[in-house]
């Protein structure tokens, strides 16, 4: 290139040659478009996609972590936690979820969610999985169709998913005993519920508990099913020995619910959803025919009531009638006498066919079939209220309704309200007085006097007897051998070679002698009589051998004898 | 300005590909005699092309940025990362120096870039003769480590392949990061179609 720079330039370089068009320059711009477009989309995509964002409010954050943390329906995830934050008060935290749009449905009025953790309770664990996975919300959609954008997290998972197969069921008790949500509901011991809510009711008088049973055995609960509470151990000392009966170890420990029909015949529909029942105490209430409708009653007792607590038994001729509801003392100022009034509830459907027939009867007889009425036919008959000892041990008391005939009339107020049942002093109560009786008798016995005097005699008689010792007996011993020496006298005298004794024997033959002579003489009287006063007459002399005897009877006996 | 005559102004032009000089006949479609590559005085459309492509790169950088590029499932933890919650996971749990590391070549890198390349092209549009040294090697560096910035998706590329452990232990790639894939890529073709020479080319000799 050295020495010709200048043809160079123009005719002996090449010449380019010309190609096929190219591709137009302004093509590469589709690539940003197509860059934009992917974008774009992405973002439509997004926005598509993007359901509405609601916030739920929990007691606490725990496990829940931004961005993270999924909200699950049947273990798919409908959203996902955005942001935790305080709530304004900072007694709770709201967590911002952001749903999908399929899931657009769960932002309405009835939706519940709460934080799956691991949990473990009486019931059982639950949550396991989440341990290694961390918490997620959990969610269940119901019926309604209301928007809703705030929502308040349940603490515990509900026990009863919308949609679930099966039934709901109210039950009304006194108190909650110890159930709580989740608590199983028991079916001859299979559980096949639990207990899903439970509140106040309005009037705070009684507690509202709504379970569920799973299909399909809620088909066992018919109209006339009865509940009962199943918690806890069940002992009941019977005439055949002690009874314990319980449900399950976990009914022991966390209580339960167990239905069944009761025996006998009785109407087996299916109940209805959300039926309503009465939760009994126990299995033996539950049982037990329906009650009916509970009348008040009160009795004014006269003496002491110790021994009557409130649930003591009102019995009607031994079937159970009804409970105590109150015992109360009263005062009257006419008698200043206290008195007791115990307040009862009974319940005459108990009574079974005979209250039935008595409000036949009274209806019969045009009367009111109110119970104050037939009970002033009863009490005229002589029912009278007593309170008699349940229990000999502890001296438990209950109410007996029984017909006294002696009883004295009373007057029966029967529009009285409450009604009021005459009284009877109790049998027991009569026992106690005449014992109280018998000690007063025996308390009046001068025991102190009587006993100071028996100990003057006793040292008396001591006295006496120590005289009888040192100068009575001496004495005594000196008159008995006297005596001895006596006796041996007289047995002197009267041994048979005594001559006391041969006189006798003499004297005693000469006697026998005389009276031998004088029957002599009055054989011979009897036959010749007149010899008293004619003397003797001659005879043969053989007979006359045998009356010697003259005439003066008297003085013969002794002279009688032959000599 | 210089006083050495350019080609163009000689009425010379010199293949790209073999570097053999041609007259230049101001054909449009012109192509080299020898190689039968195209030829012009500075590579086509240098402008146009290297902002569609900034662009577009830019337009990728976002869904990059904001989609998850990764799955971590370990132990039944579900934990999706974007490129920024990687780094942050990556300084919070200990490892300062590889967040750094990631930081740079996901974040500073083709951010740099998105400037670098803004700036040589407004620069030589507006035939600024303003540190054309510098801005030549700005340029350089800008070409040089456009290859760098793959990291992230080499990482996630290796971590997918060798972590596959089931239950325990095991990554996914995520759509985020096929736009970031797209972004380098889309970049380095900016960085290639931007003529440098432009860098030196007054207002007079705008393509």
């Amino acid at each position: 290139m050295t020495d010709e720079n200048k043809p160079i330039t123009d005719a002996d370089l090449p010449e380019p040659v010309v190609q096929r068009p190219r591709i137009n320059a302004s093509l590469v711009w589709l690539v940003p478009i197509l860059a934009a477009l992917v974008g774009l989309s992405l973002v439509i995509h997004a926005w598509i996609q993007a359901g509405p964002t609601i916030s739920i409010s929990f007691q606490s954050a725990e496990g829940l972590d931004p961005g993270k943390t999924p909200v699950k329906y049947k273990n798919v995830v409908i959203g996902r936690v955005t942001a935790v934050r305080l709530s304004e008060d900072r007694s709770r935290v709201v967590a911002k979820v952001a749903l999908e749009k399929s899931a657009e449905g769960f932002a309405t009025a009835d939706t519940r969610f709460w934080v799956v953790r691991p949990r473990i309770g009486l019931g059982g664990v639950s949550g396991i999985d989440t341990l290694l996975s961390g918490a997620f919300i959990g969610a269940d959609v119901g019926e309604s169709q209301e928007p809703k954008d705030n929502f308040t997290g349940l603490e515990a998972p509900p026990t009863v998913t919308h949609g679930a197969p099966g039934k709901t069921y109210e039950l009304h008790a006194d108190d909650l005993g110890s159930l709580d949500i989740g608590s199983p509901i028991y079916y001859r011991r299979i559980q096949v519920g639990r207990v899903s809510s439970y509140h106040l009711d309005s009037d705070g008088k009684s507690v509202s508990v709504q379970i569920f049973v799973d299909a399909p055995n809620d088909q066992f609960v018919t109209k006339s099913t009865r509940f009962w509470n199943a918690s806890g151990v069940d002992v009941s000392l019977g005439a055949d020995g002690l009874k314990v009966n319980t449900q399950s170890l976990a009914t022991v420990l966390a209580g339960g619910v167990a239905f069944q029909d009761p025996p006998g015949p009785h109407d087996a529909t299916p109940a209805d959803e959300n039926a309503a029942y009465t939760l009994f105490n126990d299995r033996g209430t539950a049982m037990a025919p329906p009650d009916g409708e509970p009348h008040y009653i009160r009795m004014r007792f006269d003496q002491s009531m110790r021994g009557l607590a409130v649930d003591a038994p009102v019995e009607f001729l031994g079937v159970p009638f009804g409970r105590v509801v109150s015992v109360n003392l009263d005062f009257d100022e006419k008698t200043q006498a206290f008195s007791t009034v115990v307040g009862a509830v009974v319940y005459p459907a108990r009574l079974g066919k005979a209250h039935d027939k008595l409000v036949a009867l009274a209806k019969s007889r045009g009367d009111d079939e109110r119970m104050s009425q037939m009970m002033g036919r009863l009490v005229e008959h002589g029912l009278r209220a007593q309170a008699r000892t349940g229990n000999l041990l502890t001296g438990q008391l209950y109410i007996a309704m029984d017909f006294l005939p002696k009883a004295p009339k009373v007057a029966f107020d029967g529009t009285a309200k409450p009604l009021e049942i005459p009284t009877a002093p109790g049998s027991f109560d009569k026992l106690q007085e005449q014992l109280a009786d018998i000690v007063g008798k025996v308390q009046k016995i001068p025991f102190d006097s009587i006993g100071k005097n028996l100990d003057q005699s006793l040292a008396e008689l001591n006295r006496t007897l120590k005289q009888v010792n040192t100068d009575v007996l001496p004495e005594m011993k000196s008159t008995l051998q006297g005596a001895q020496q006596t006796l041996g006298s007289a047995n002197n005298a009267l041994s048979p070679d005594s001559p006391l004794q041969q006189n006798l024997g003499g004297t005693l033959q000469e006697l026998q002698r005389a009276a031998r002579s004088l029957r002599v003489l009055t054989d011979y009287l009897g036959d010749h009589p007149d010899a008293l006063l004619r003397g003797r007459r001659a005879d043969a002399k053989p007979v006359e051998q045998a009356p010697p005897v003259s005439t003066p009877p008297a003085s013969q006996p002794p002279q009688g004898s032959k000599p | 300005m210089n006083p050495l005559p350019r080609a163009g102004e000689l009425g010379l032009i010199g293949c790209h590909v073999c570097g053999l000089v041609c007259r230049d006949i101001k054909v449009p479609d012109a192509a080299c005699p020898r190689c039968g590559s195209a030829l012009h005085r500075r590579k086509a459309a240098s402008y146009t092309r290297t902002w569609a492509l900034l662009l577009a790169a830019f337009f990728f950088y976002i869904p990059a940025n904001v989609l998850p590029i990764m799955r971590t499932v370990s132990v039944g933890d579900v934990d999706d990362n974007t490129i920024l919650s990687g780094i942050i996971e990556l300084w919070v749990k200990g490892s300062p120096d590889l967040a750094i590391i990631v930081f740079t070549a996901s974040i500073v890198v083709p951010v740099l870039k998105f400037f670098a390349l803004g700036l040589l092209l407004i620069s030589s549009q507006r035939g600024s003769q303003w540190a054309q040294r510098q801005r030549g090697r700005l340029y350089r560096l800008v070409e040089f480590i456009g290859y760098w910035s793959m990291l992230d998706v080499f990482v996630v590329a290796l971590l997918t392949a060798l972590v596959q452990f089931g239950f325990f232990s095991q990554v996914e790639p995520l759509p985020g990061v096929v736009f970031f894939g797209l972004t380098v890529v889309i970049t380095m073709v900016a960085s290639m179609t931007f003529d440098p020479r432009l860098i030196w080319d007054g207002r007079d000799f705008d393509d």
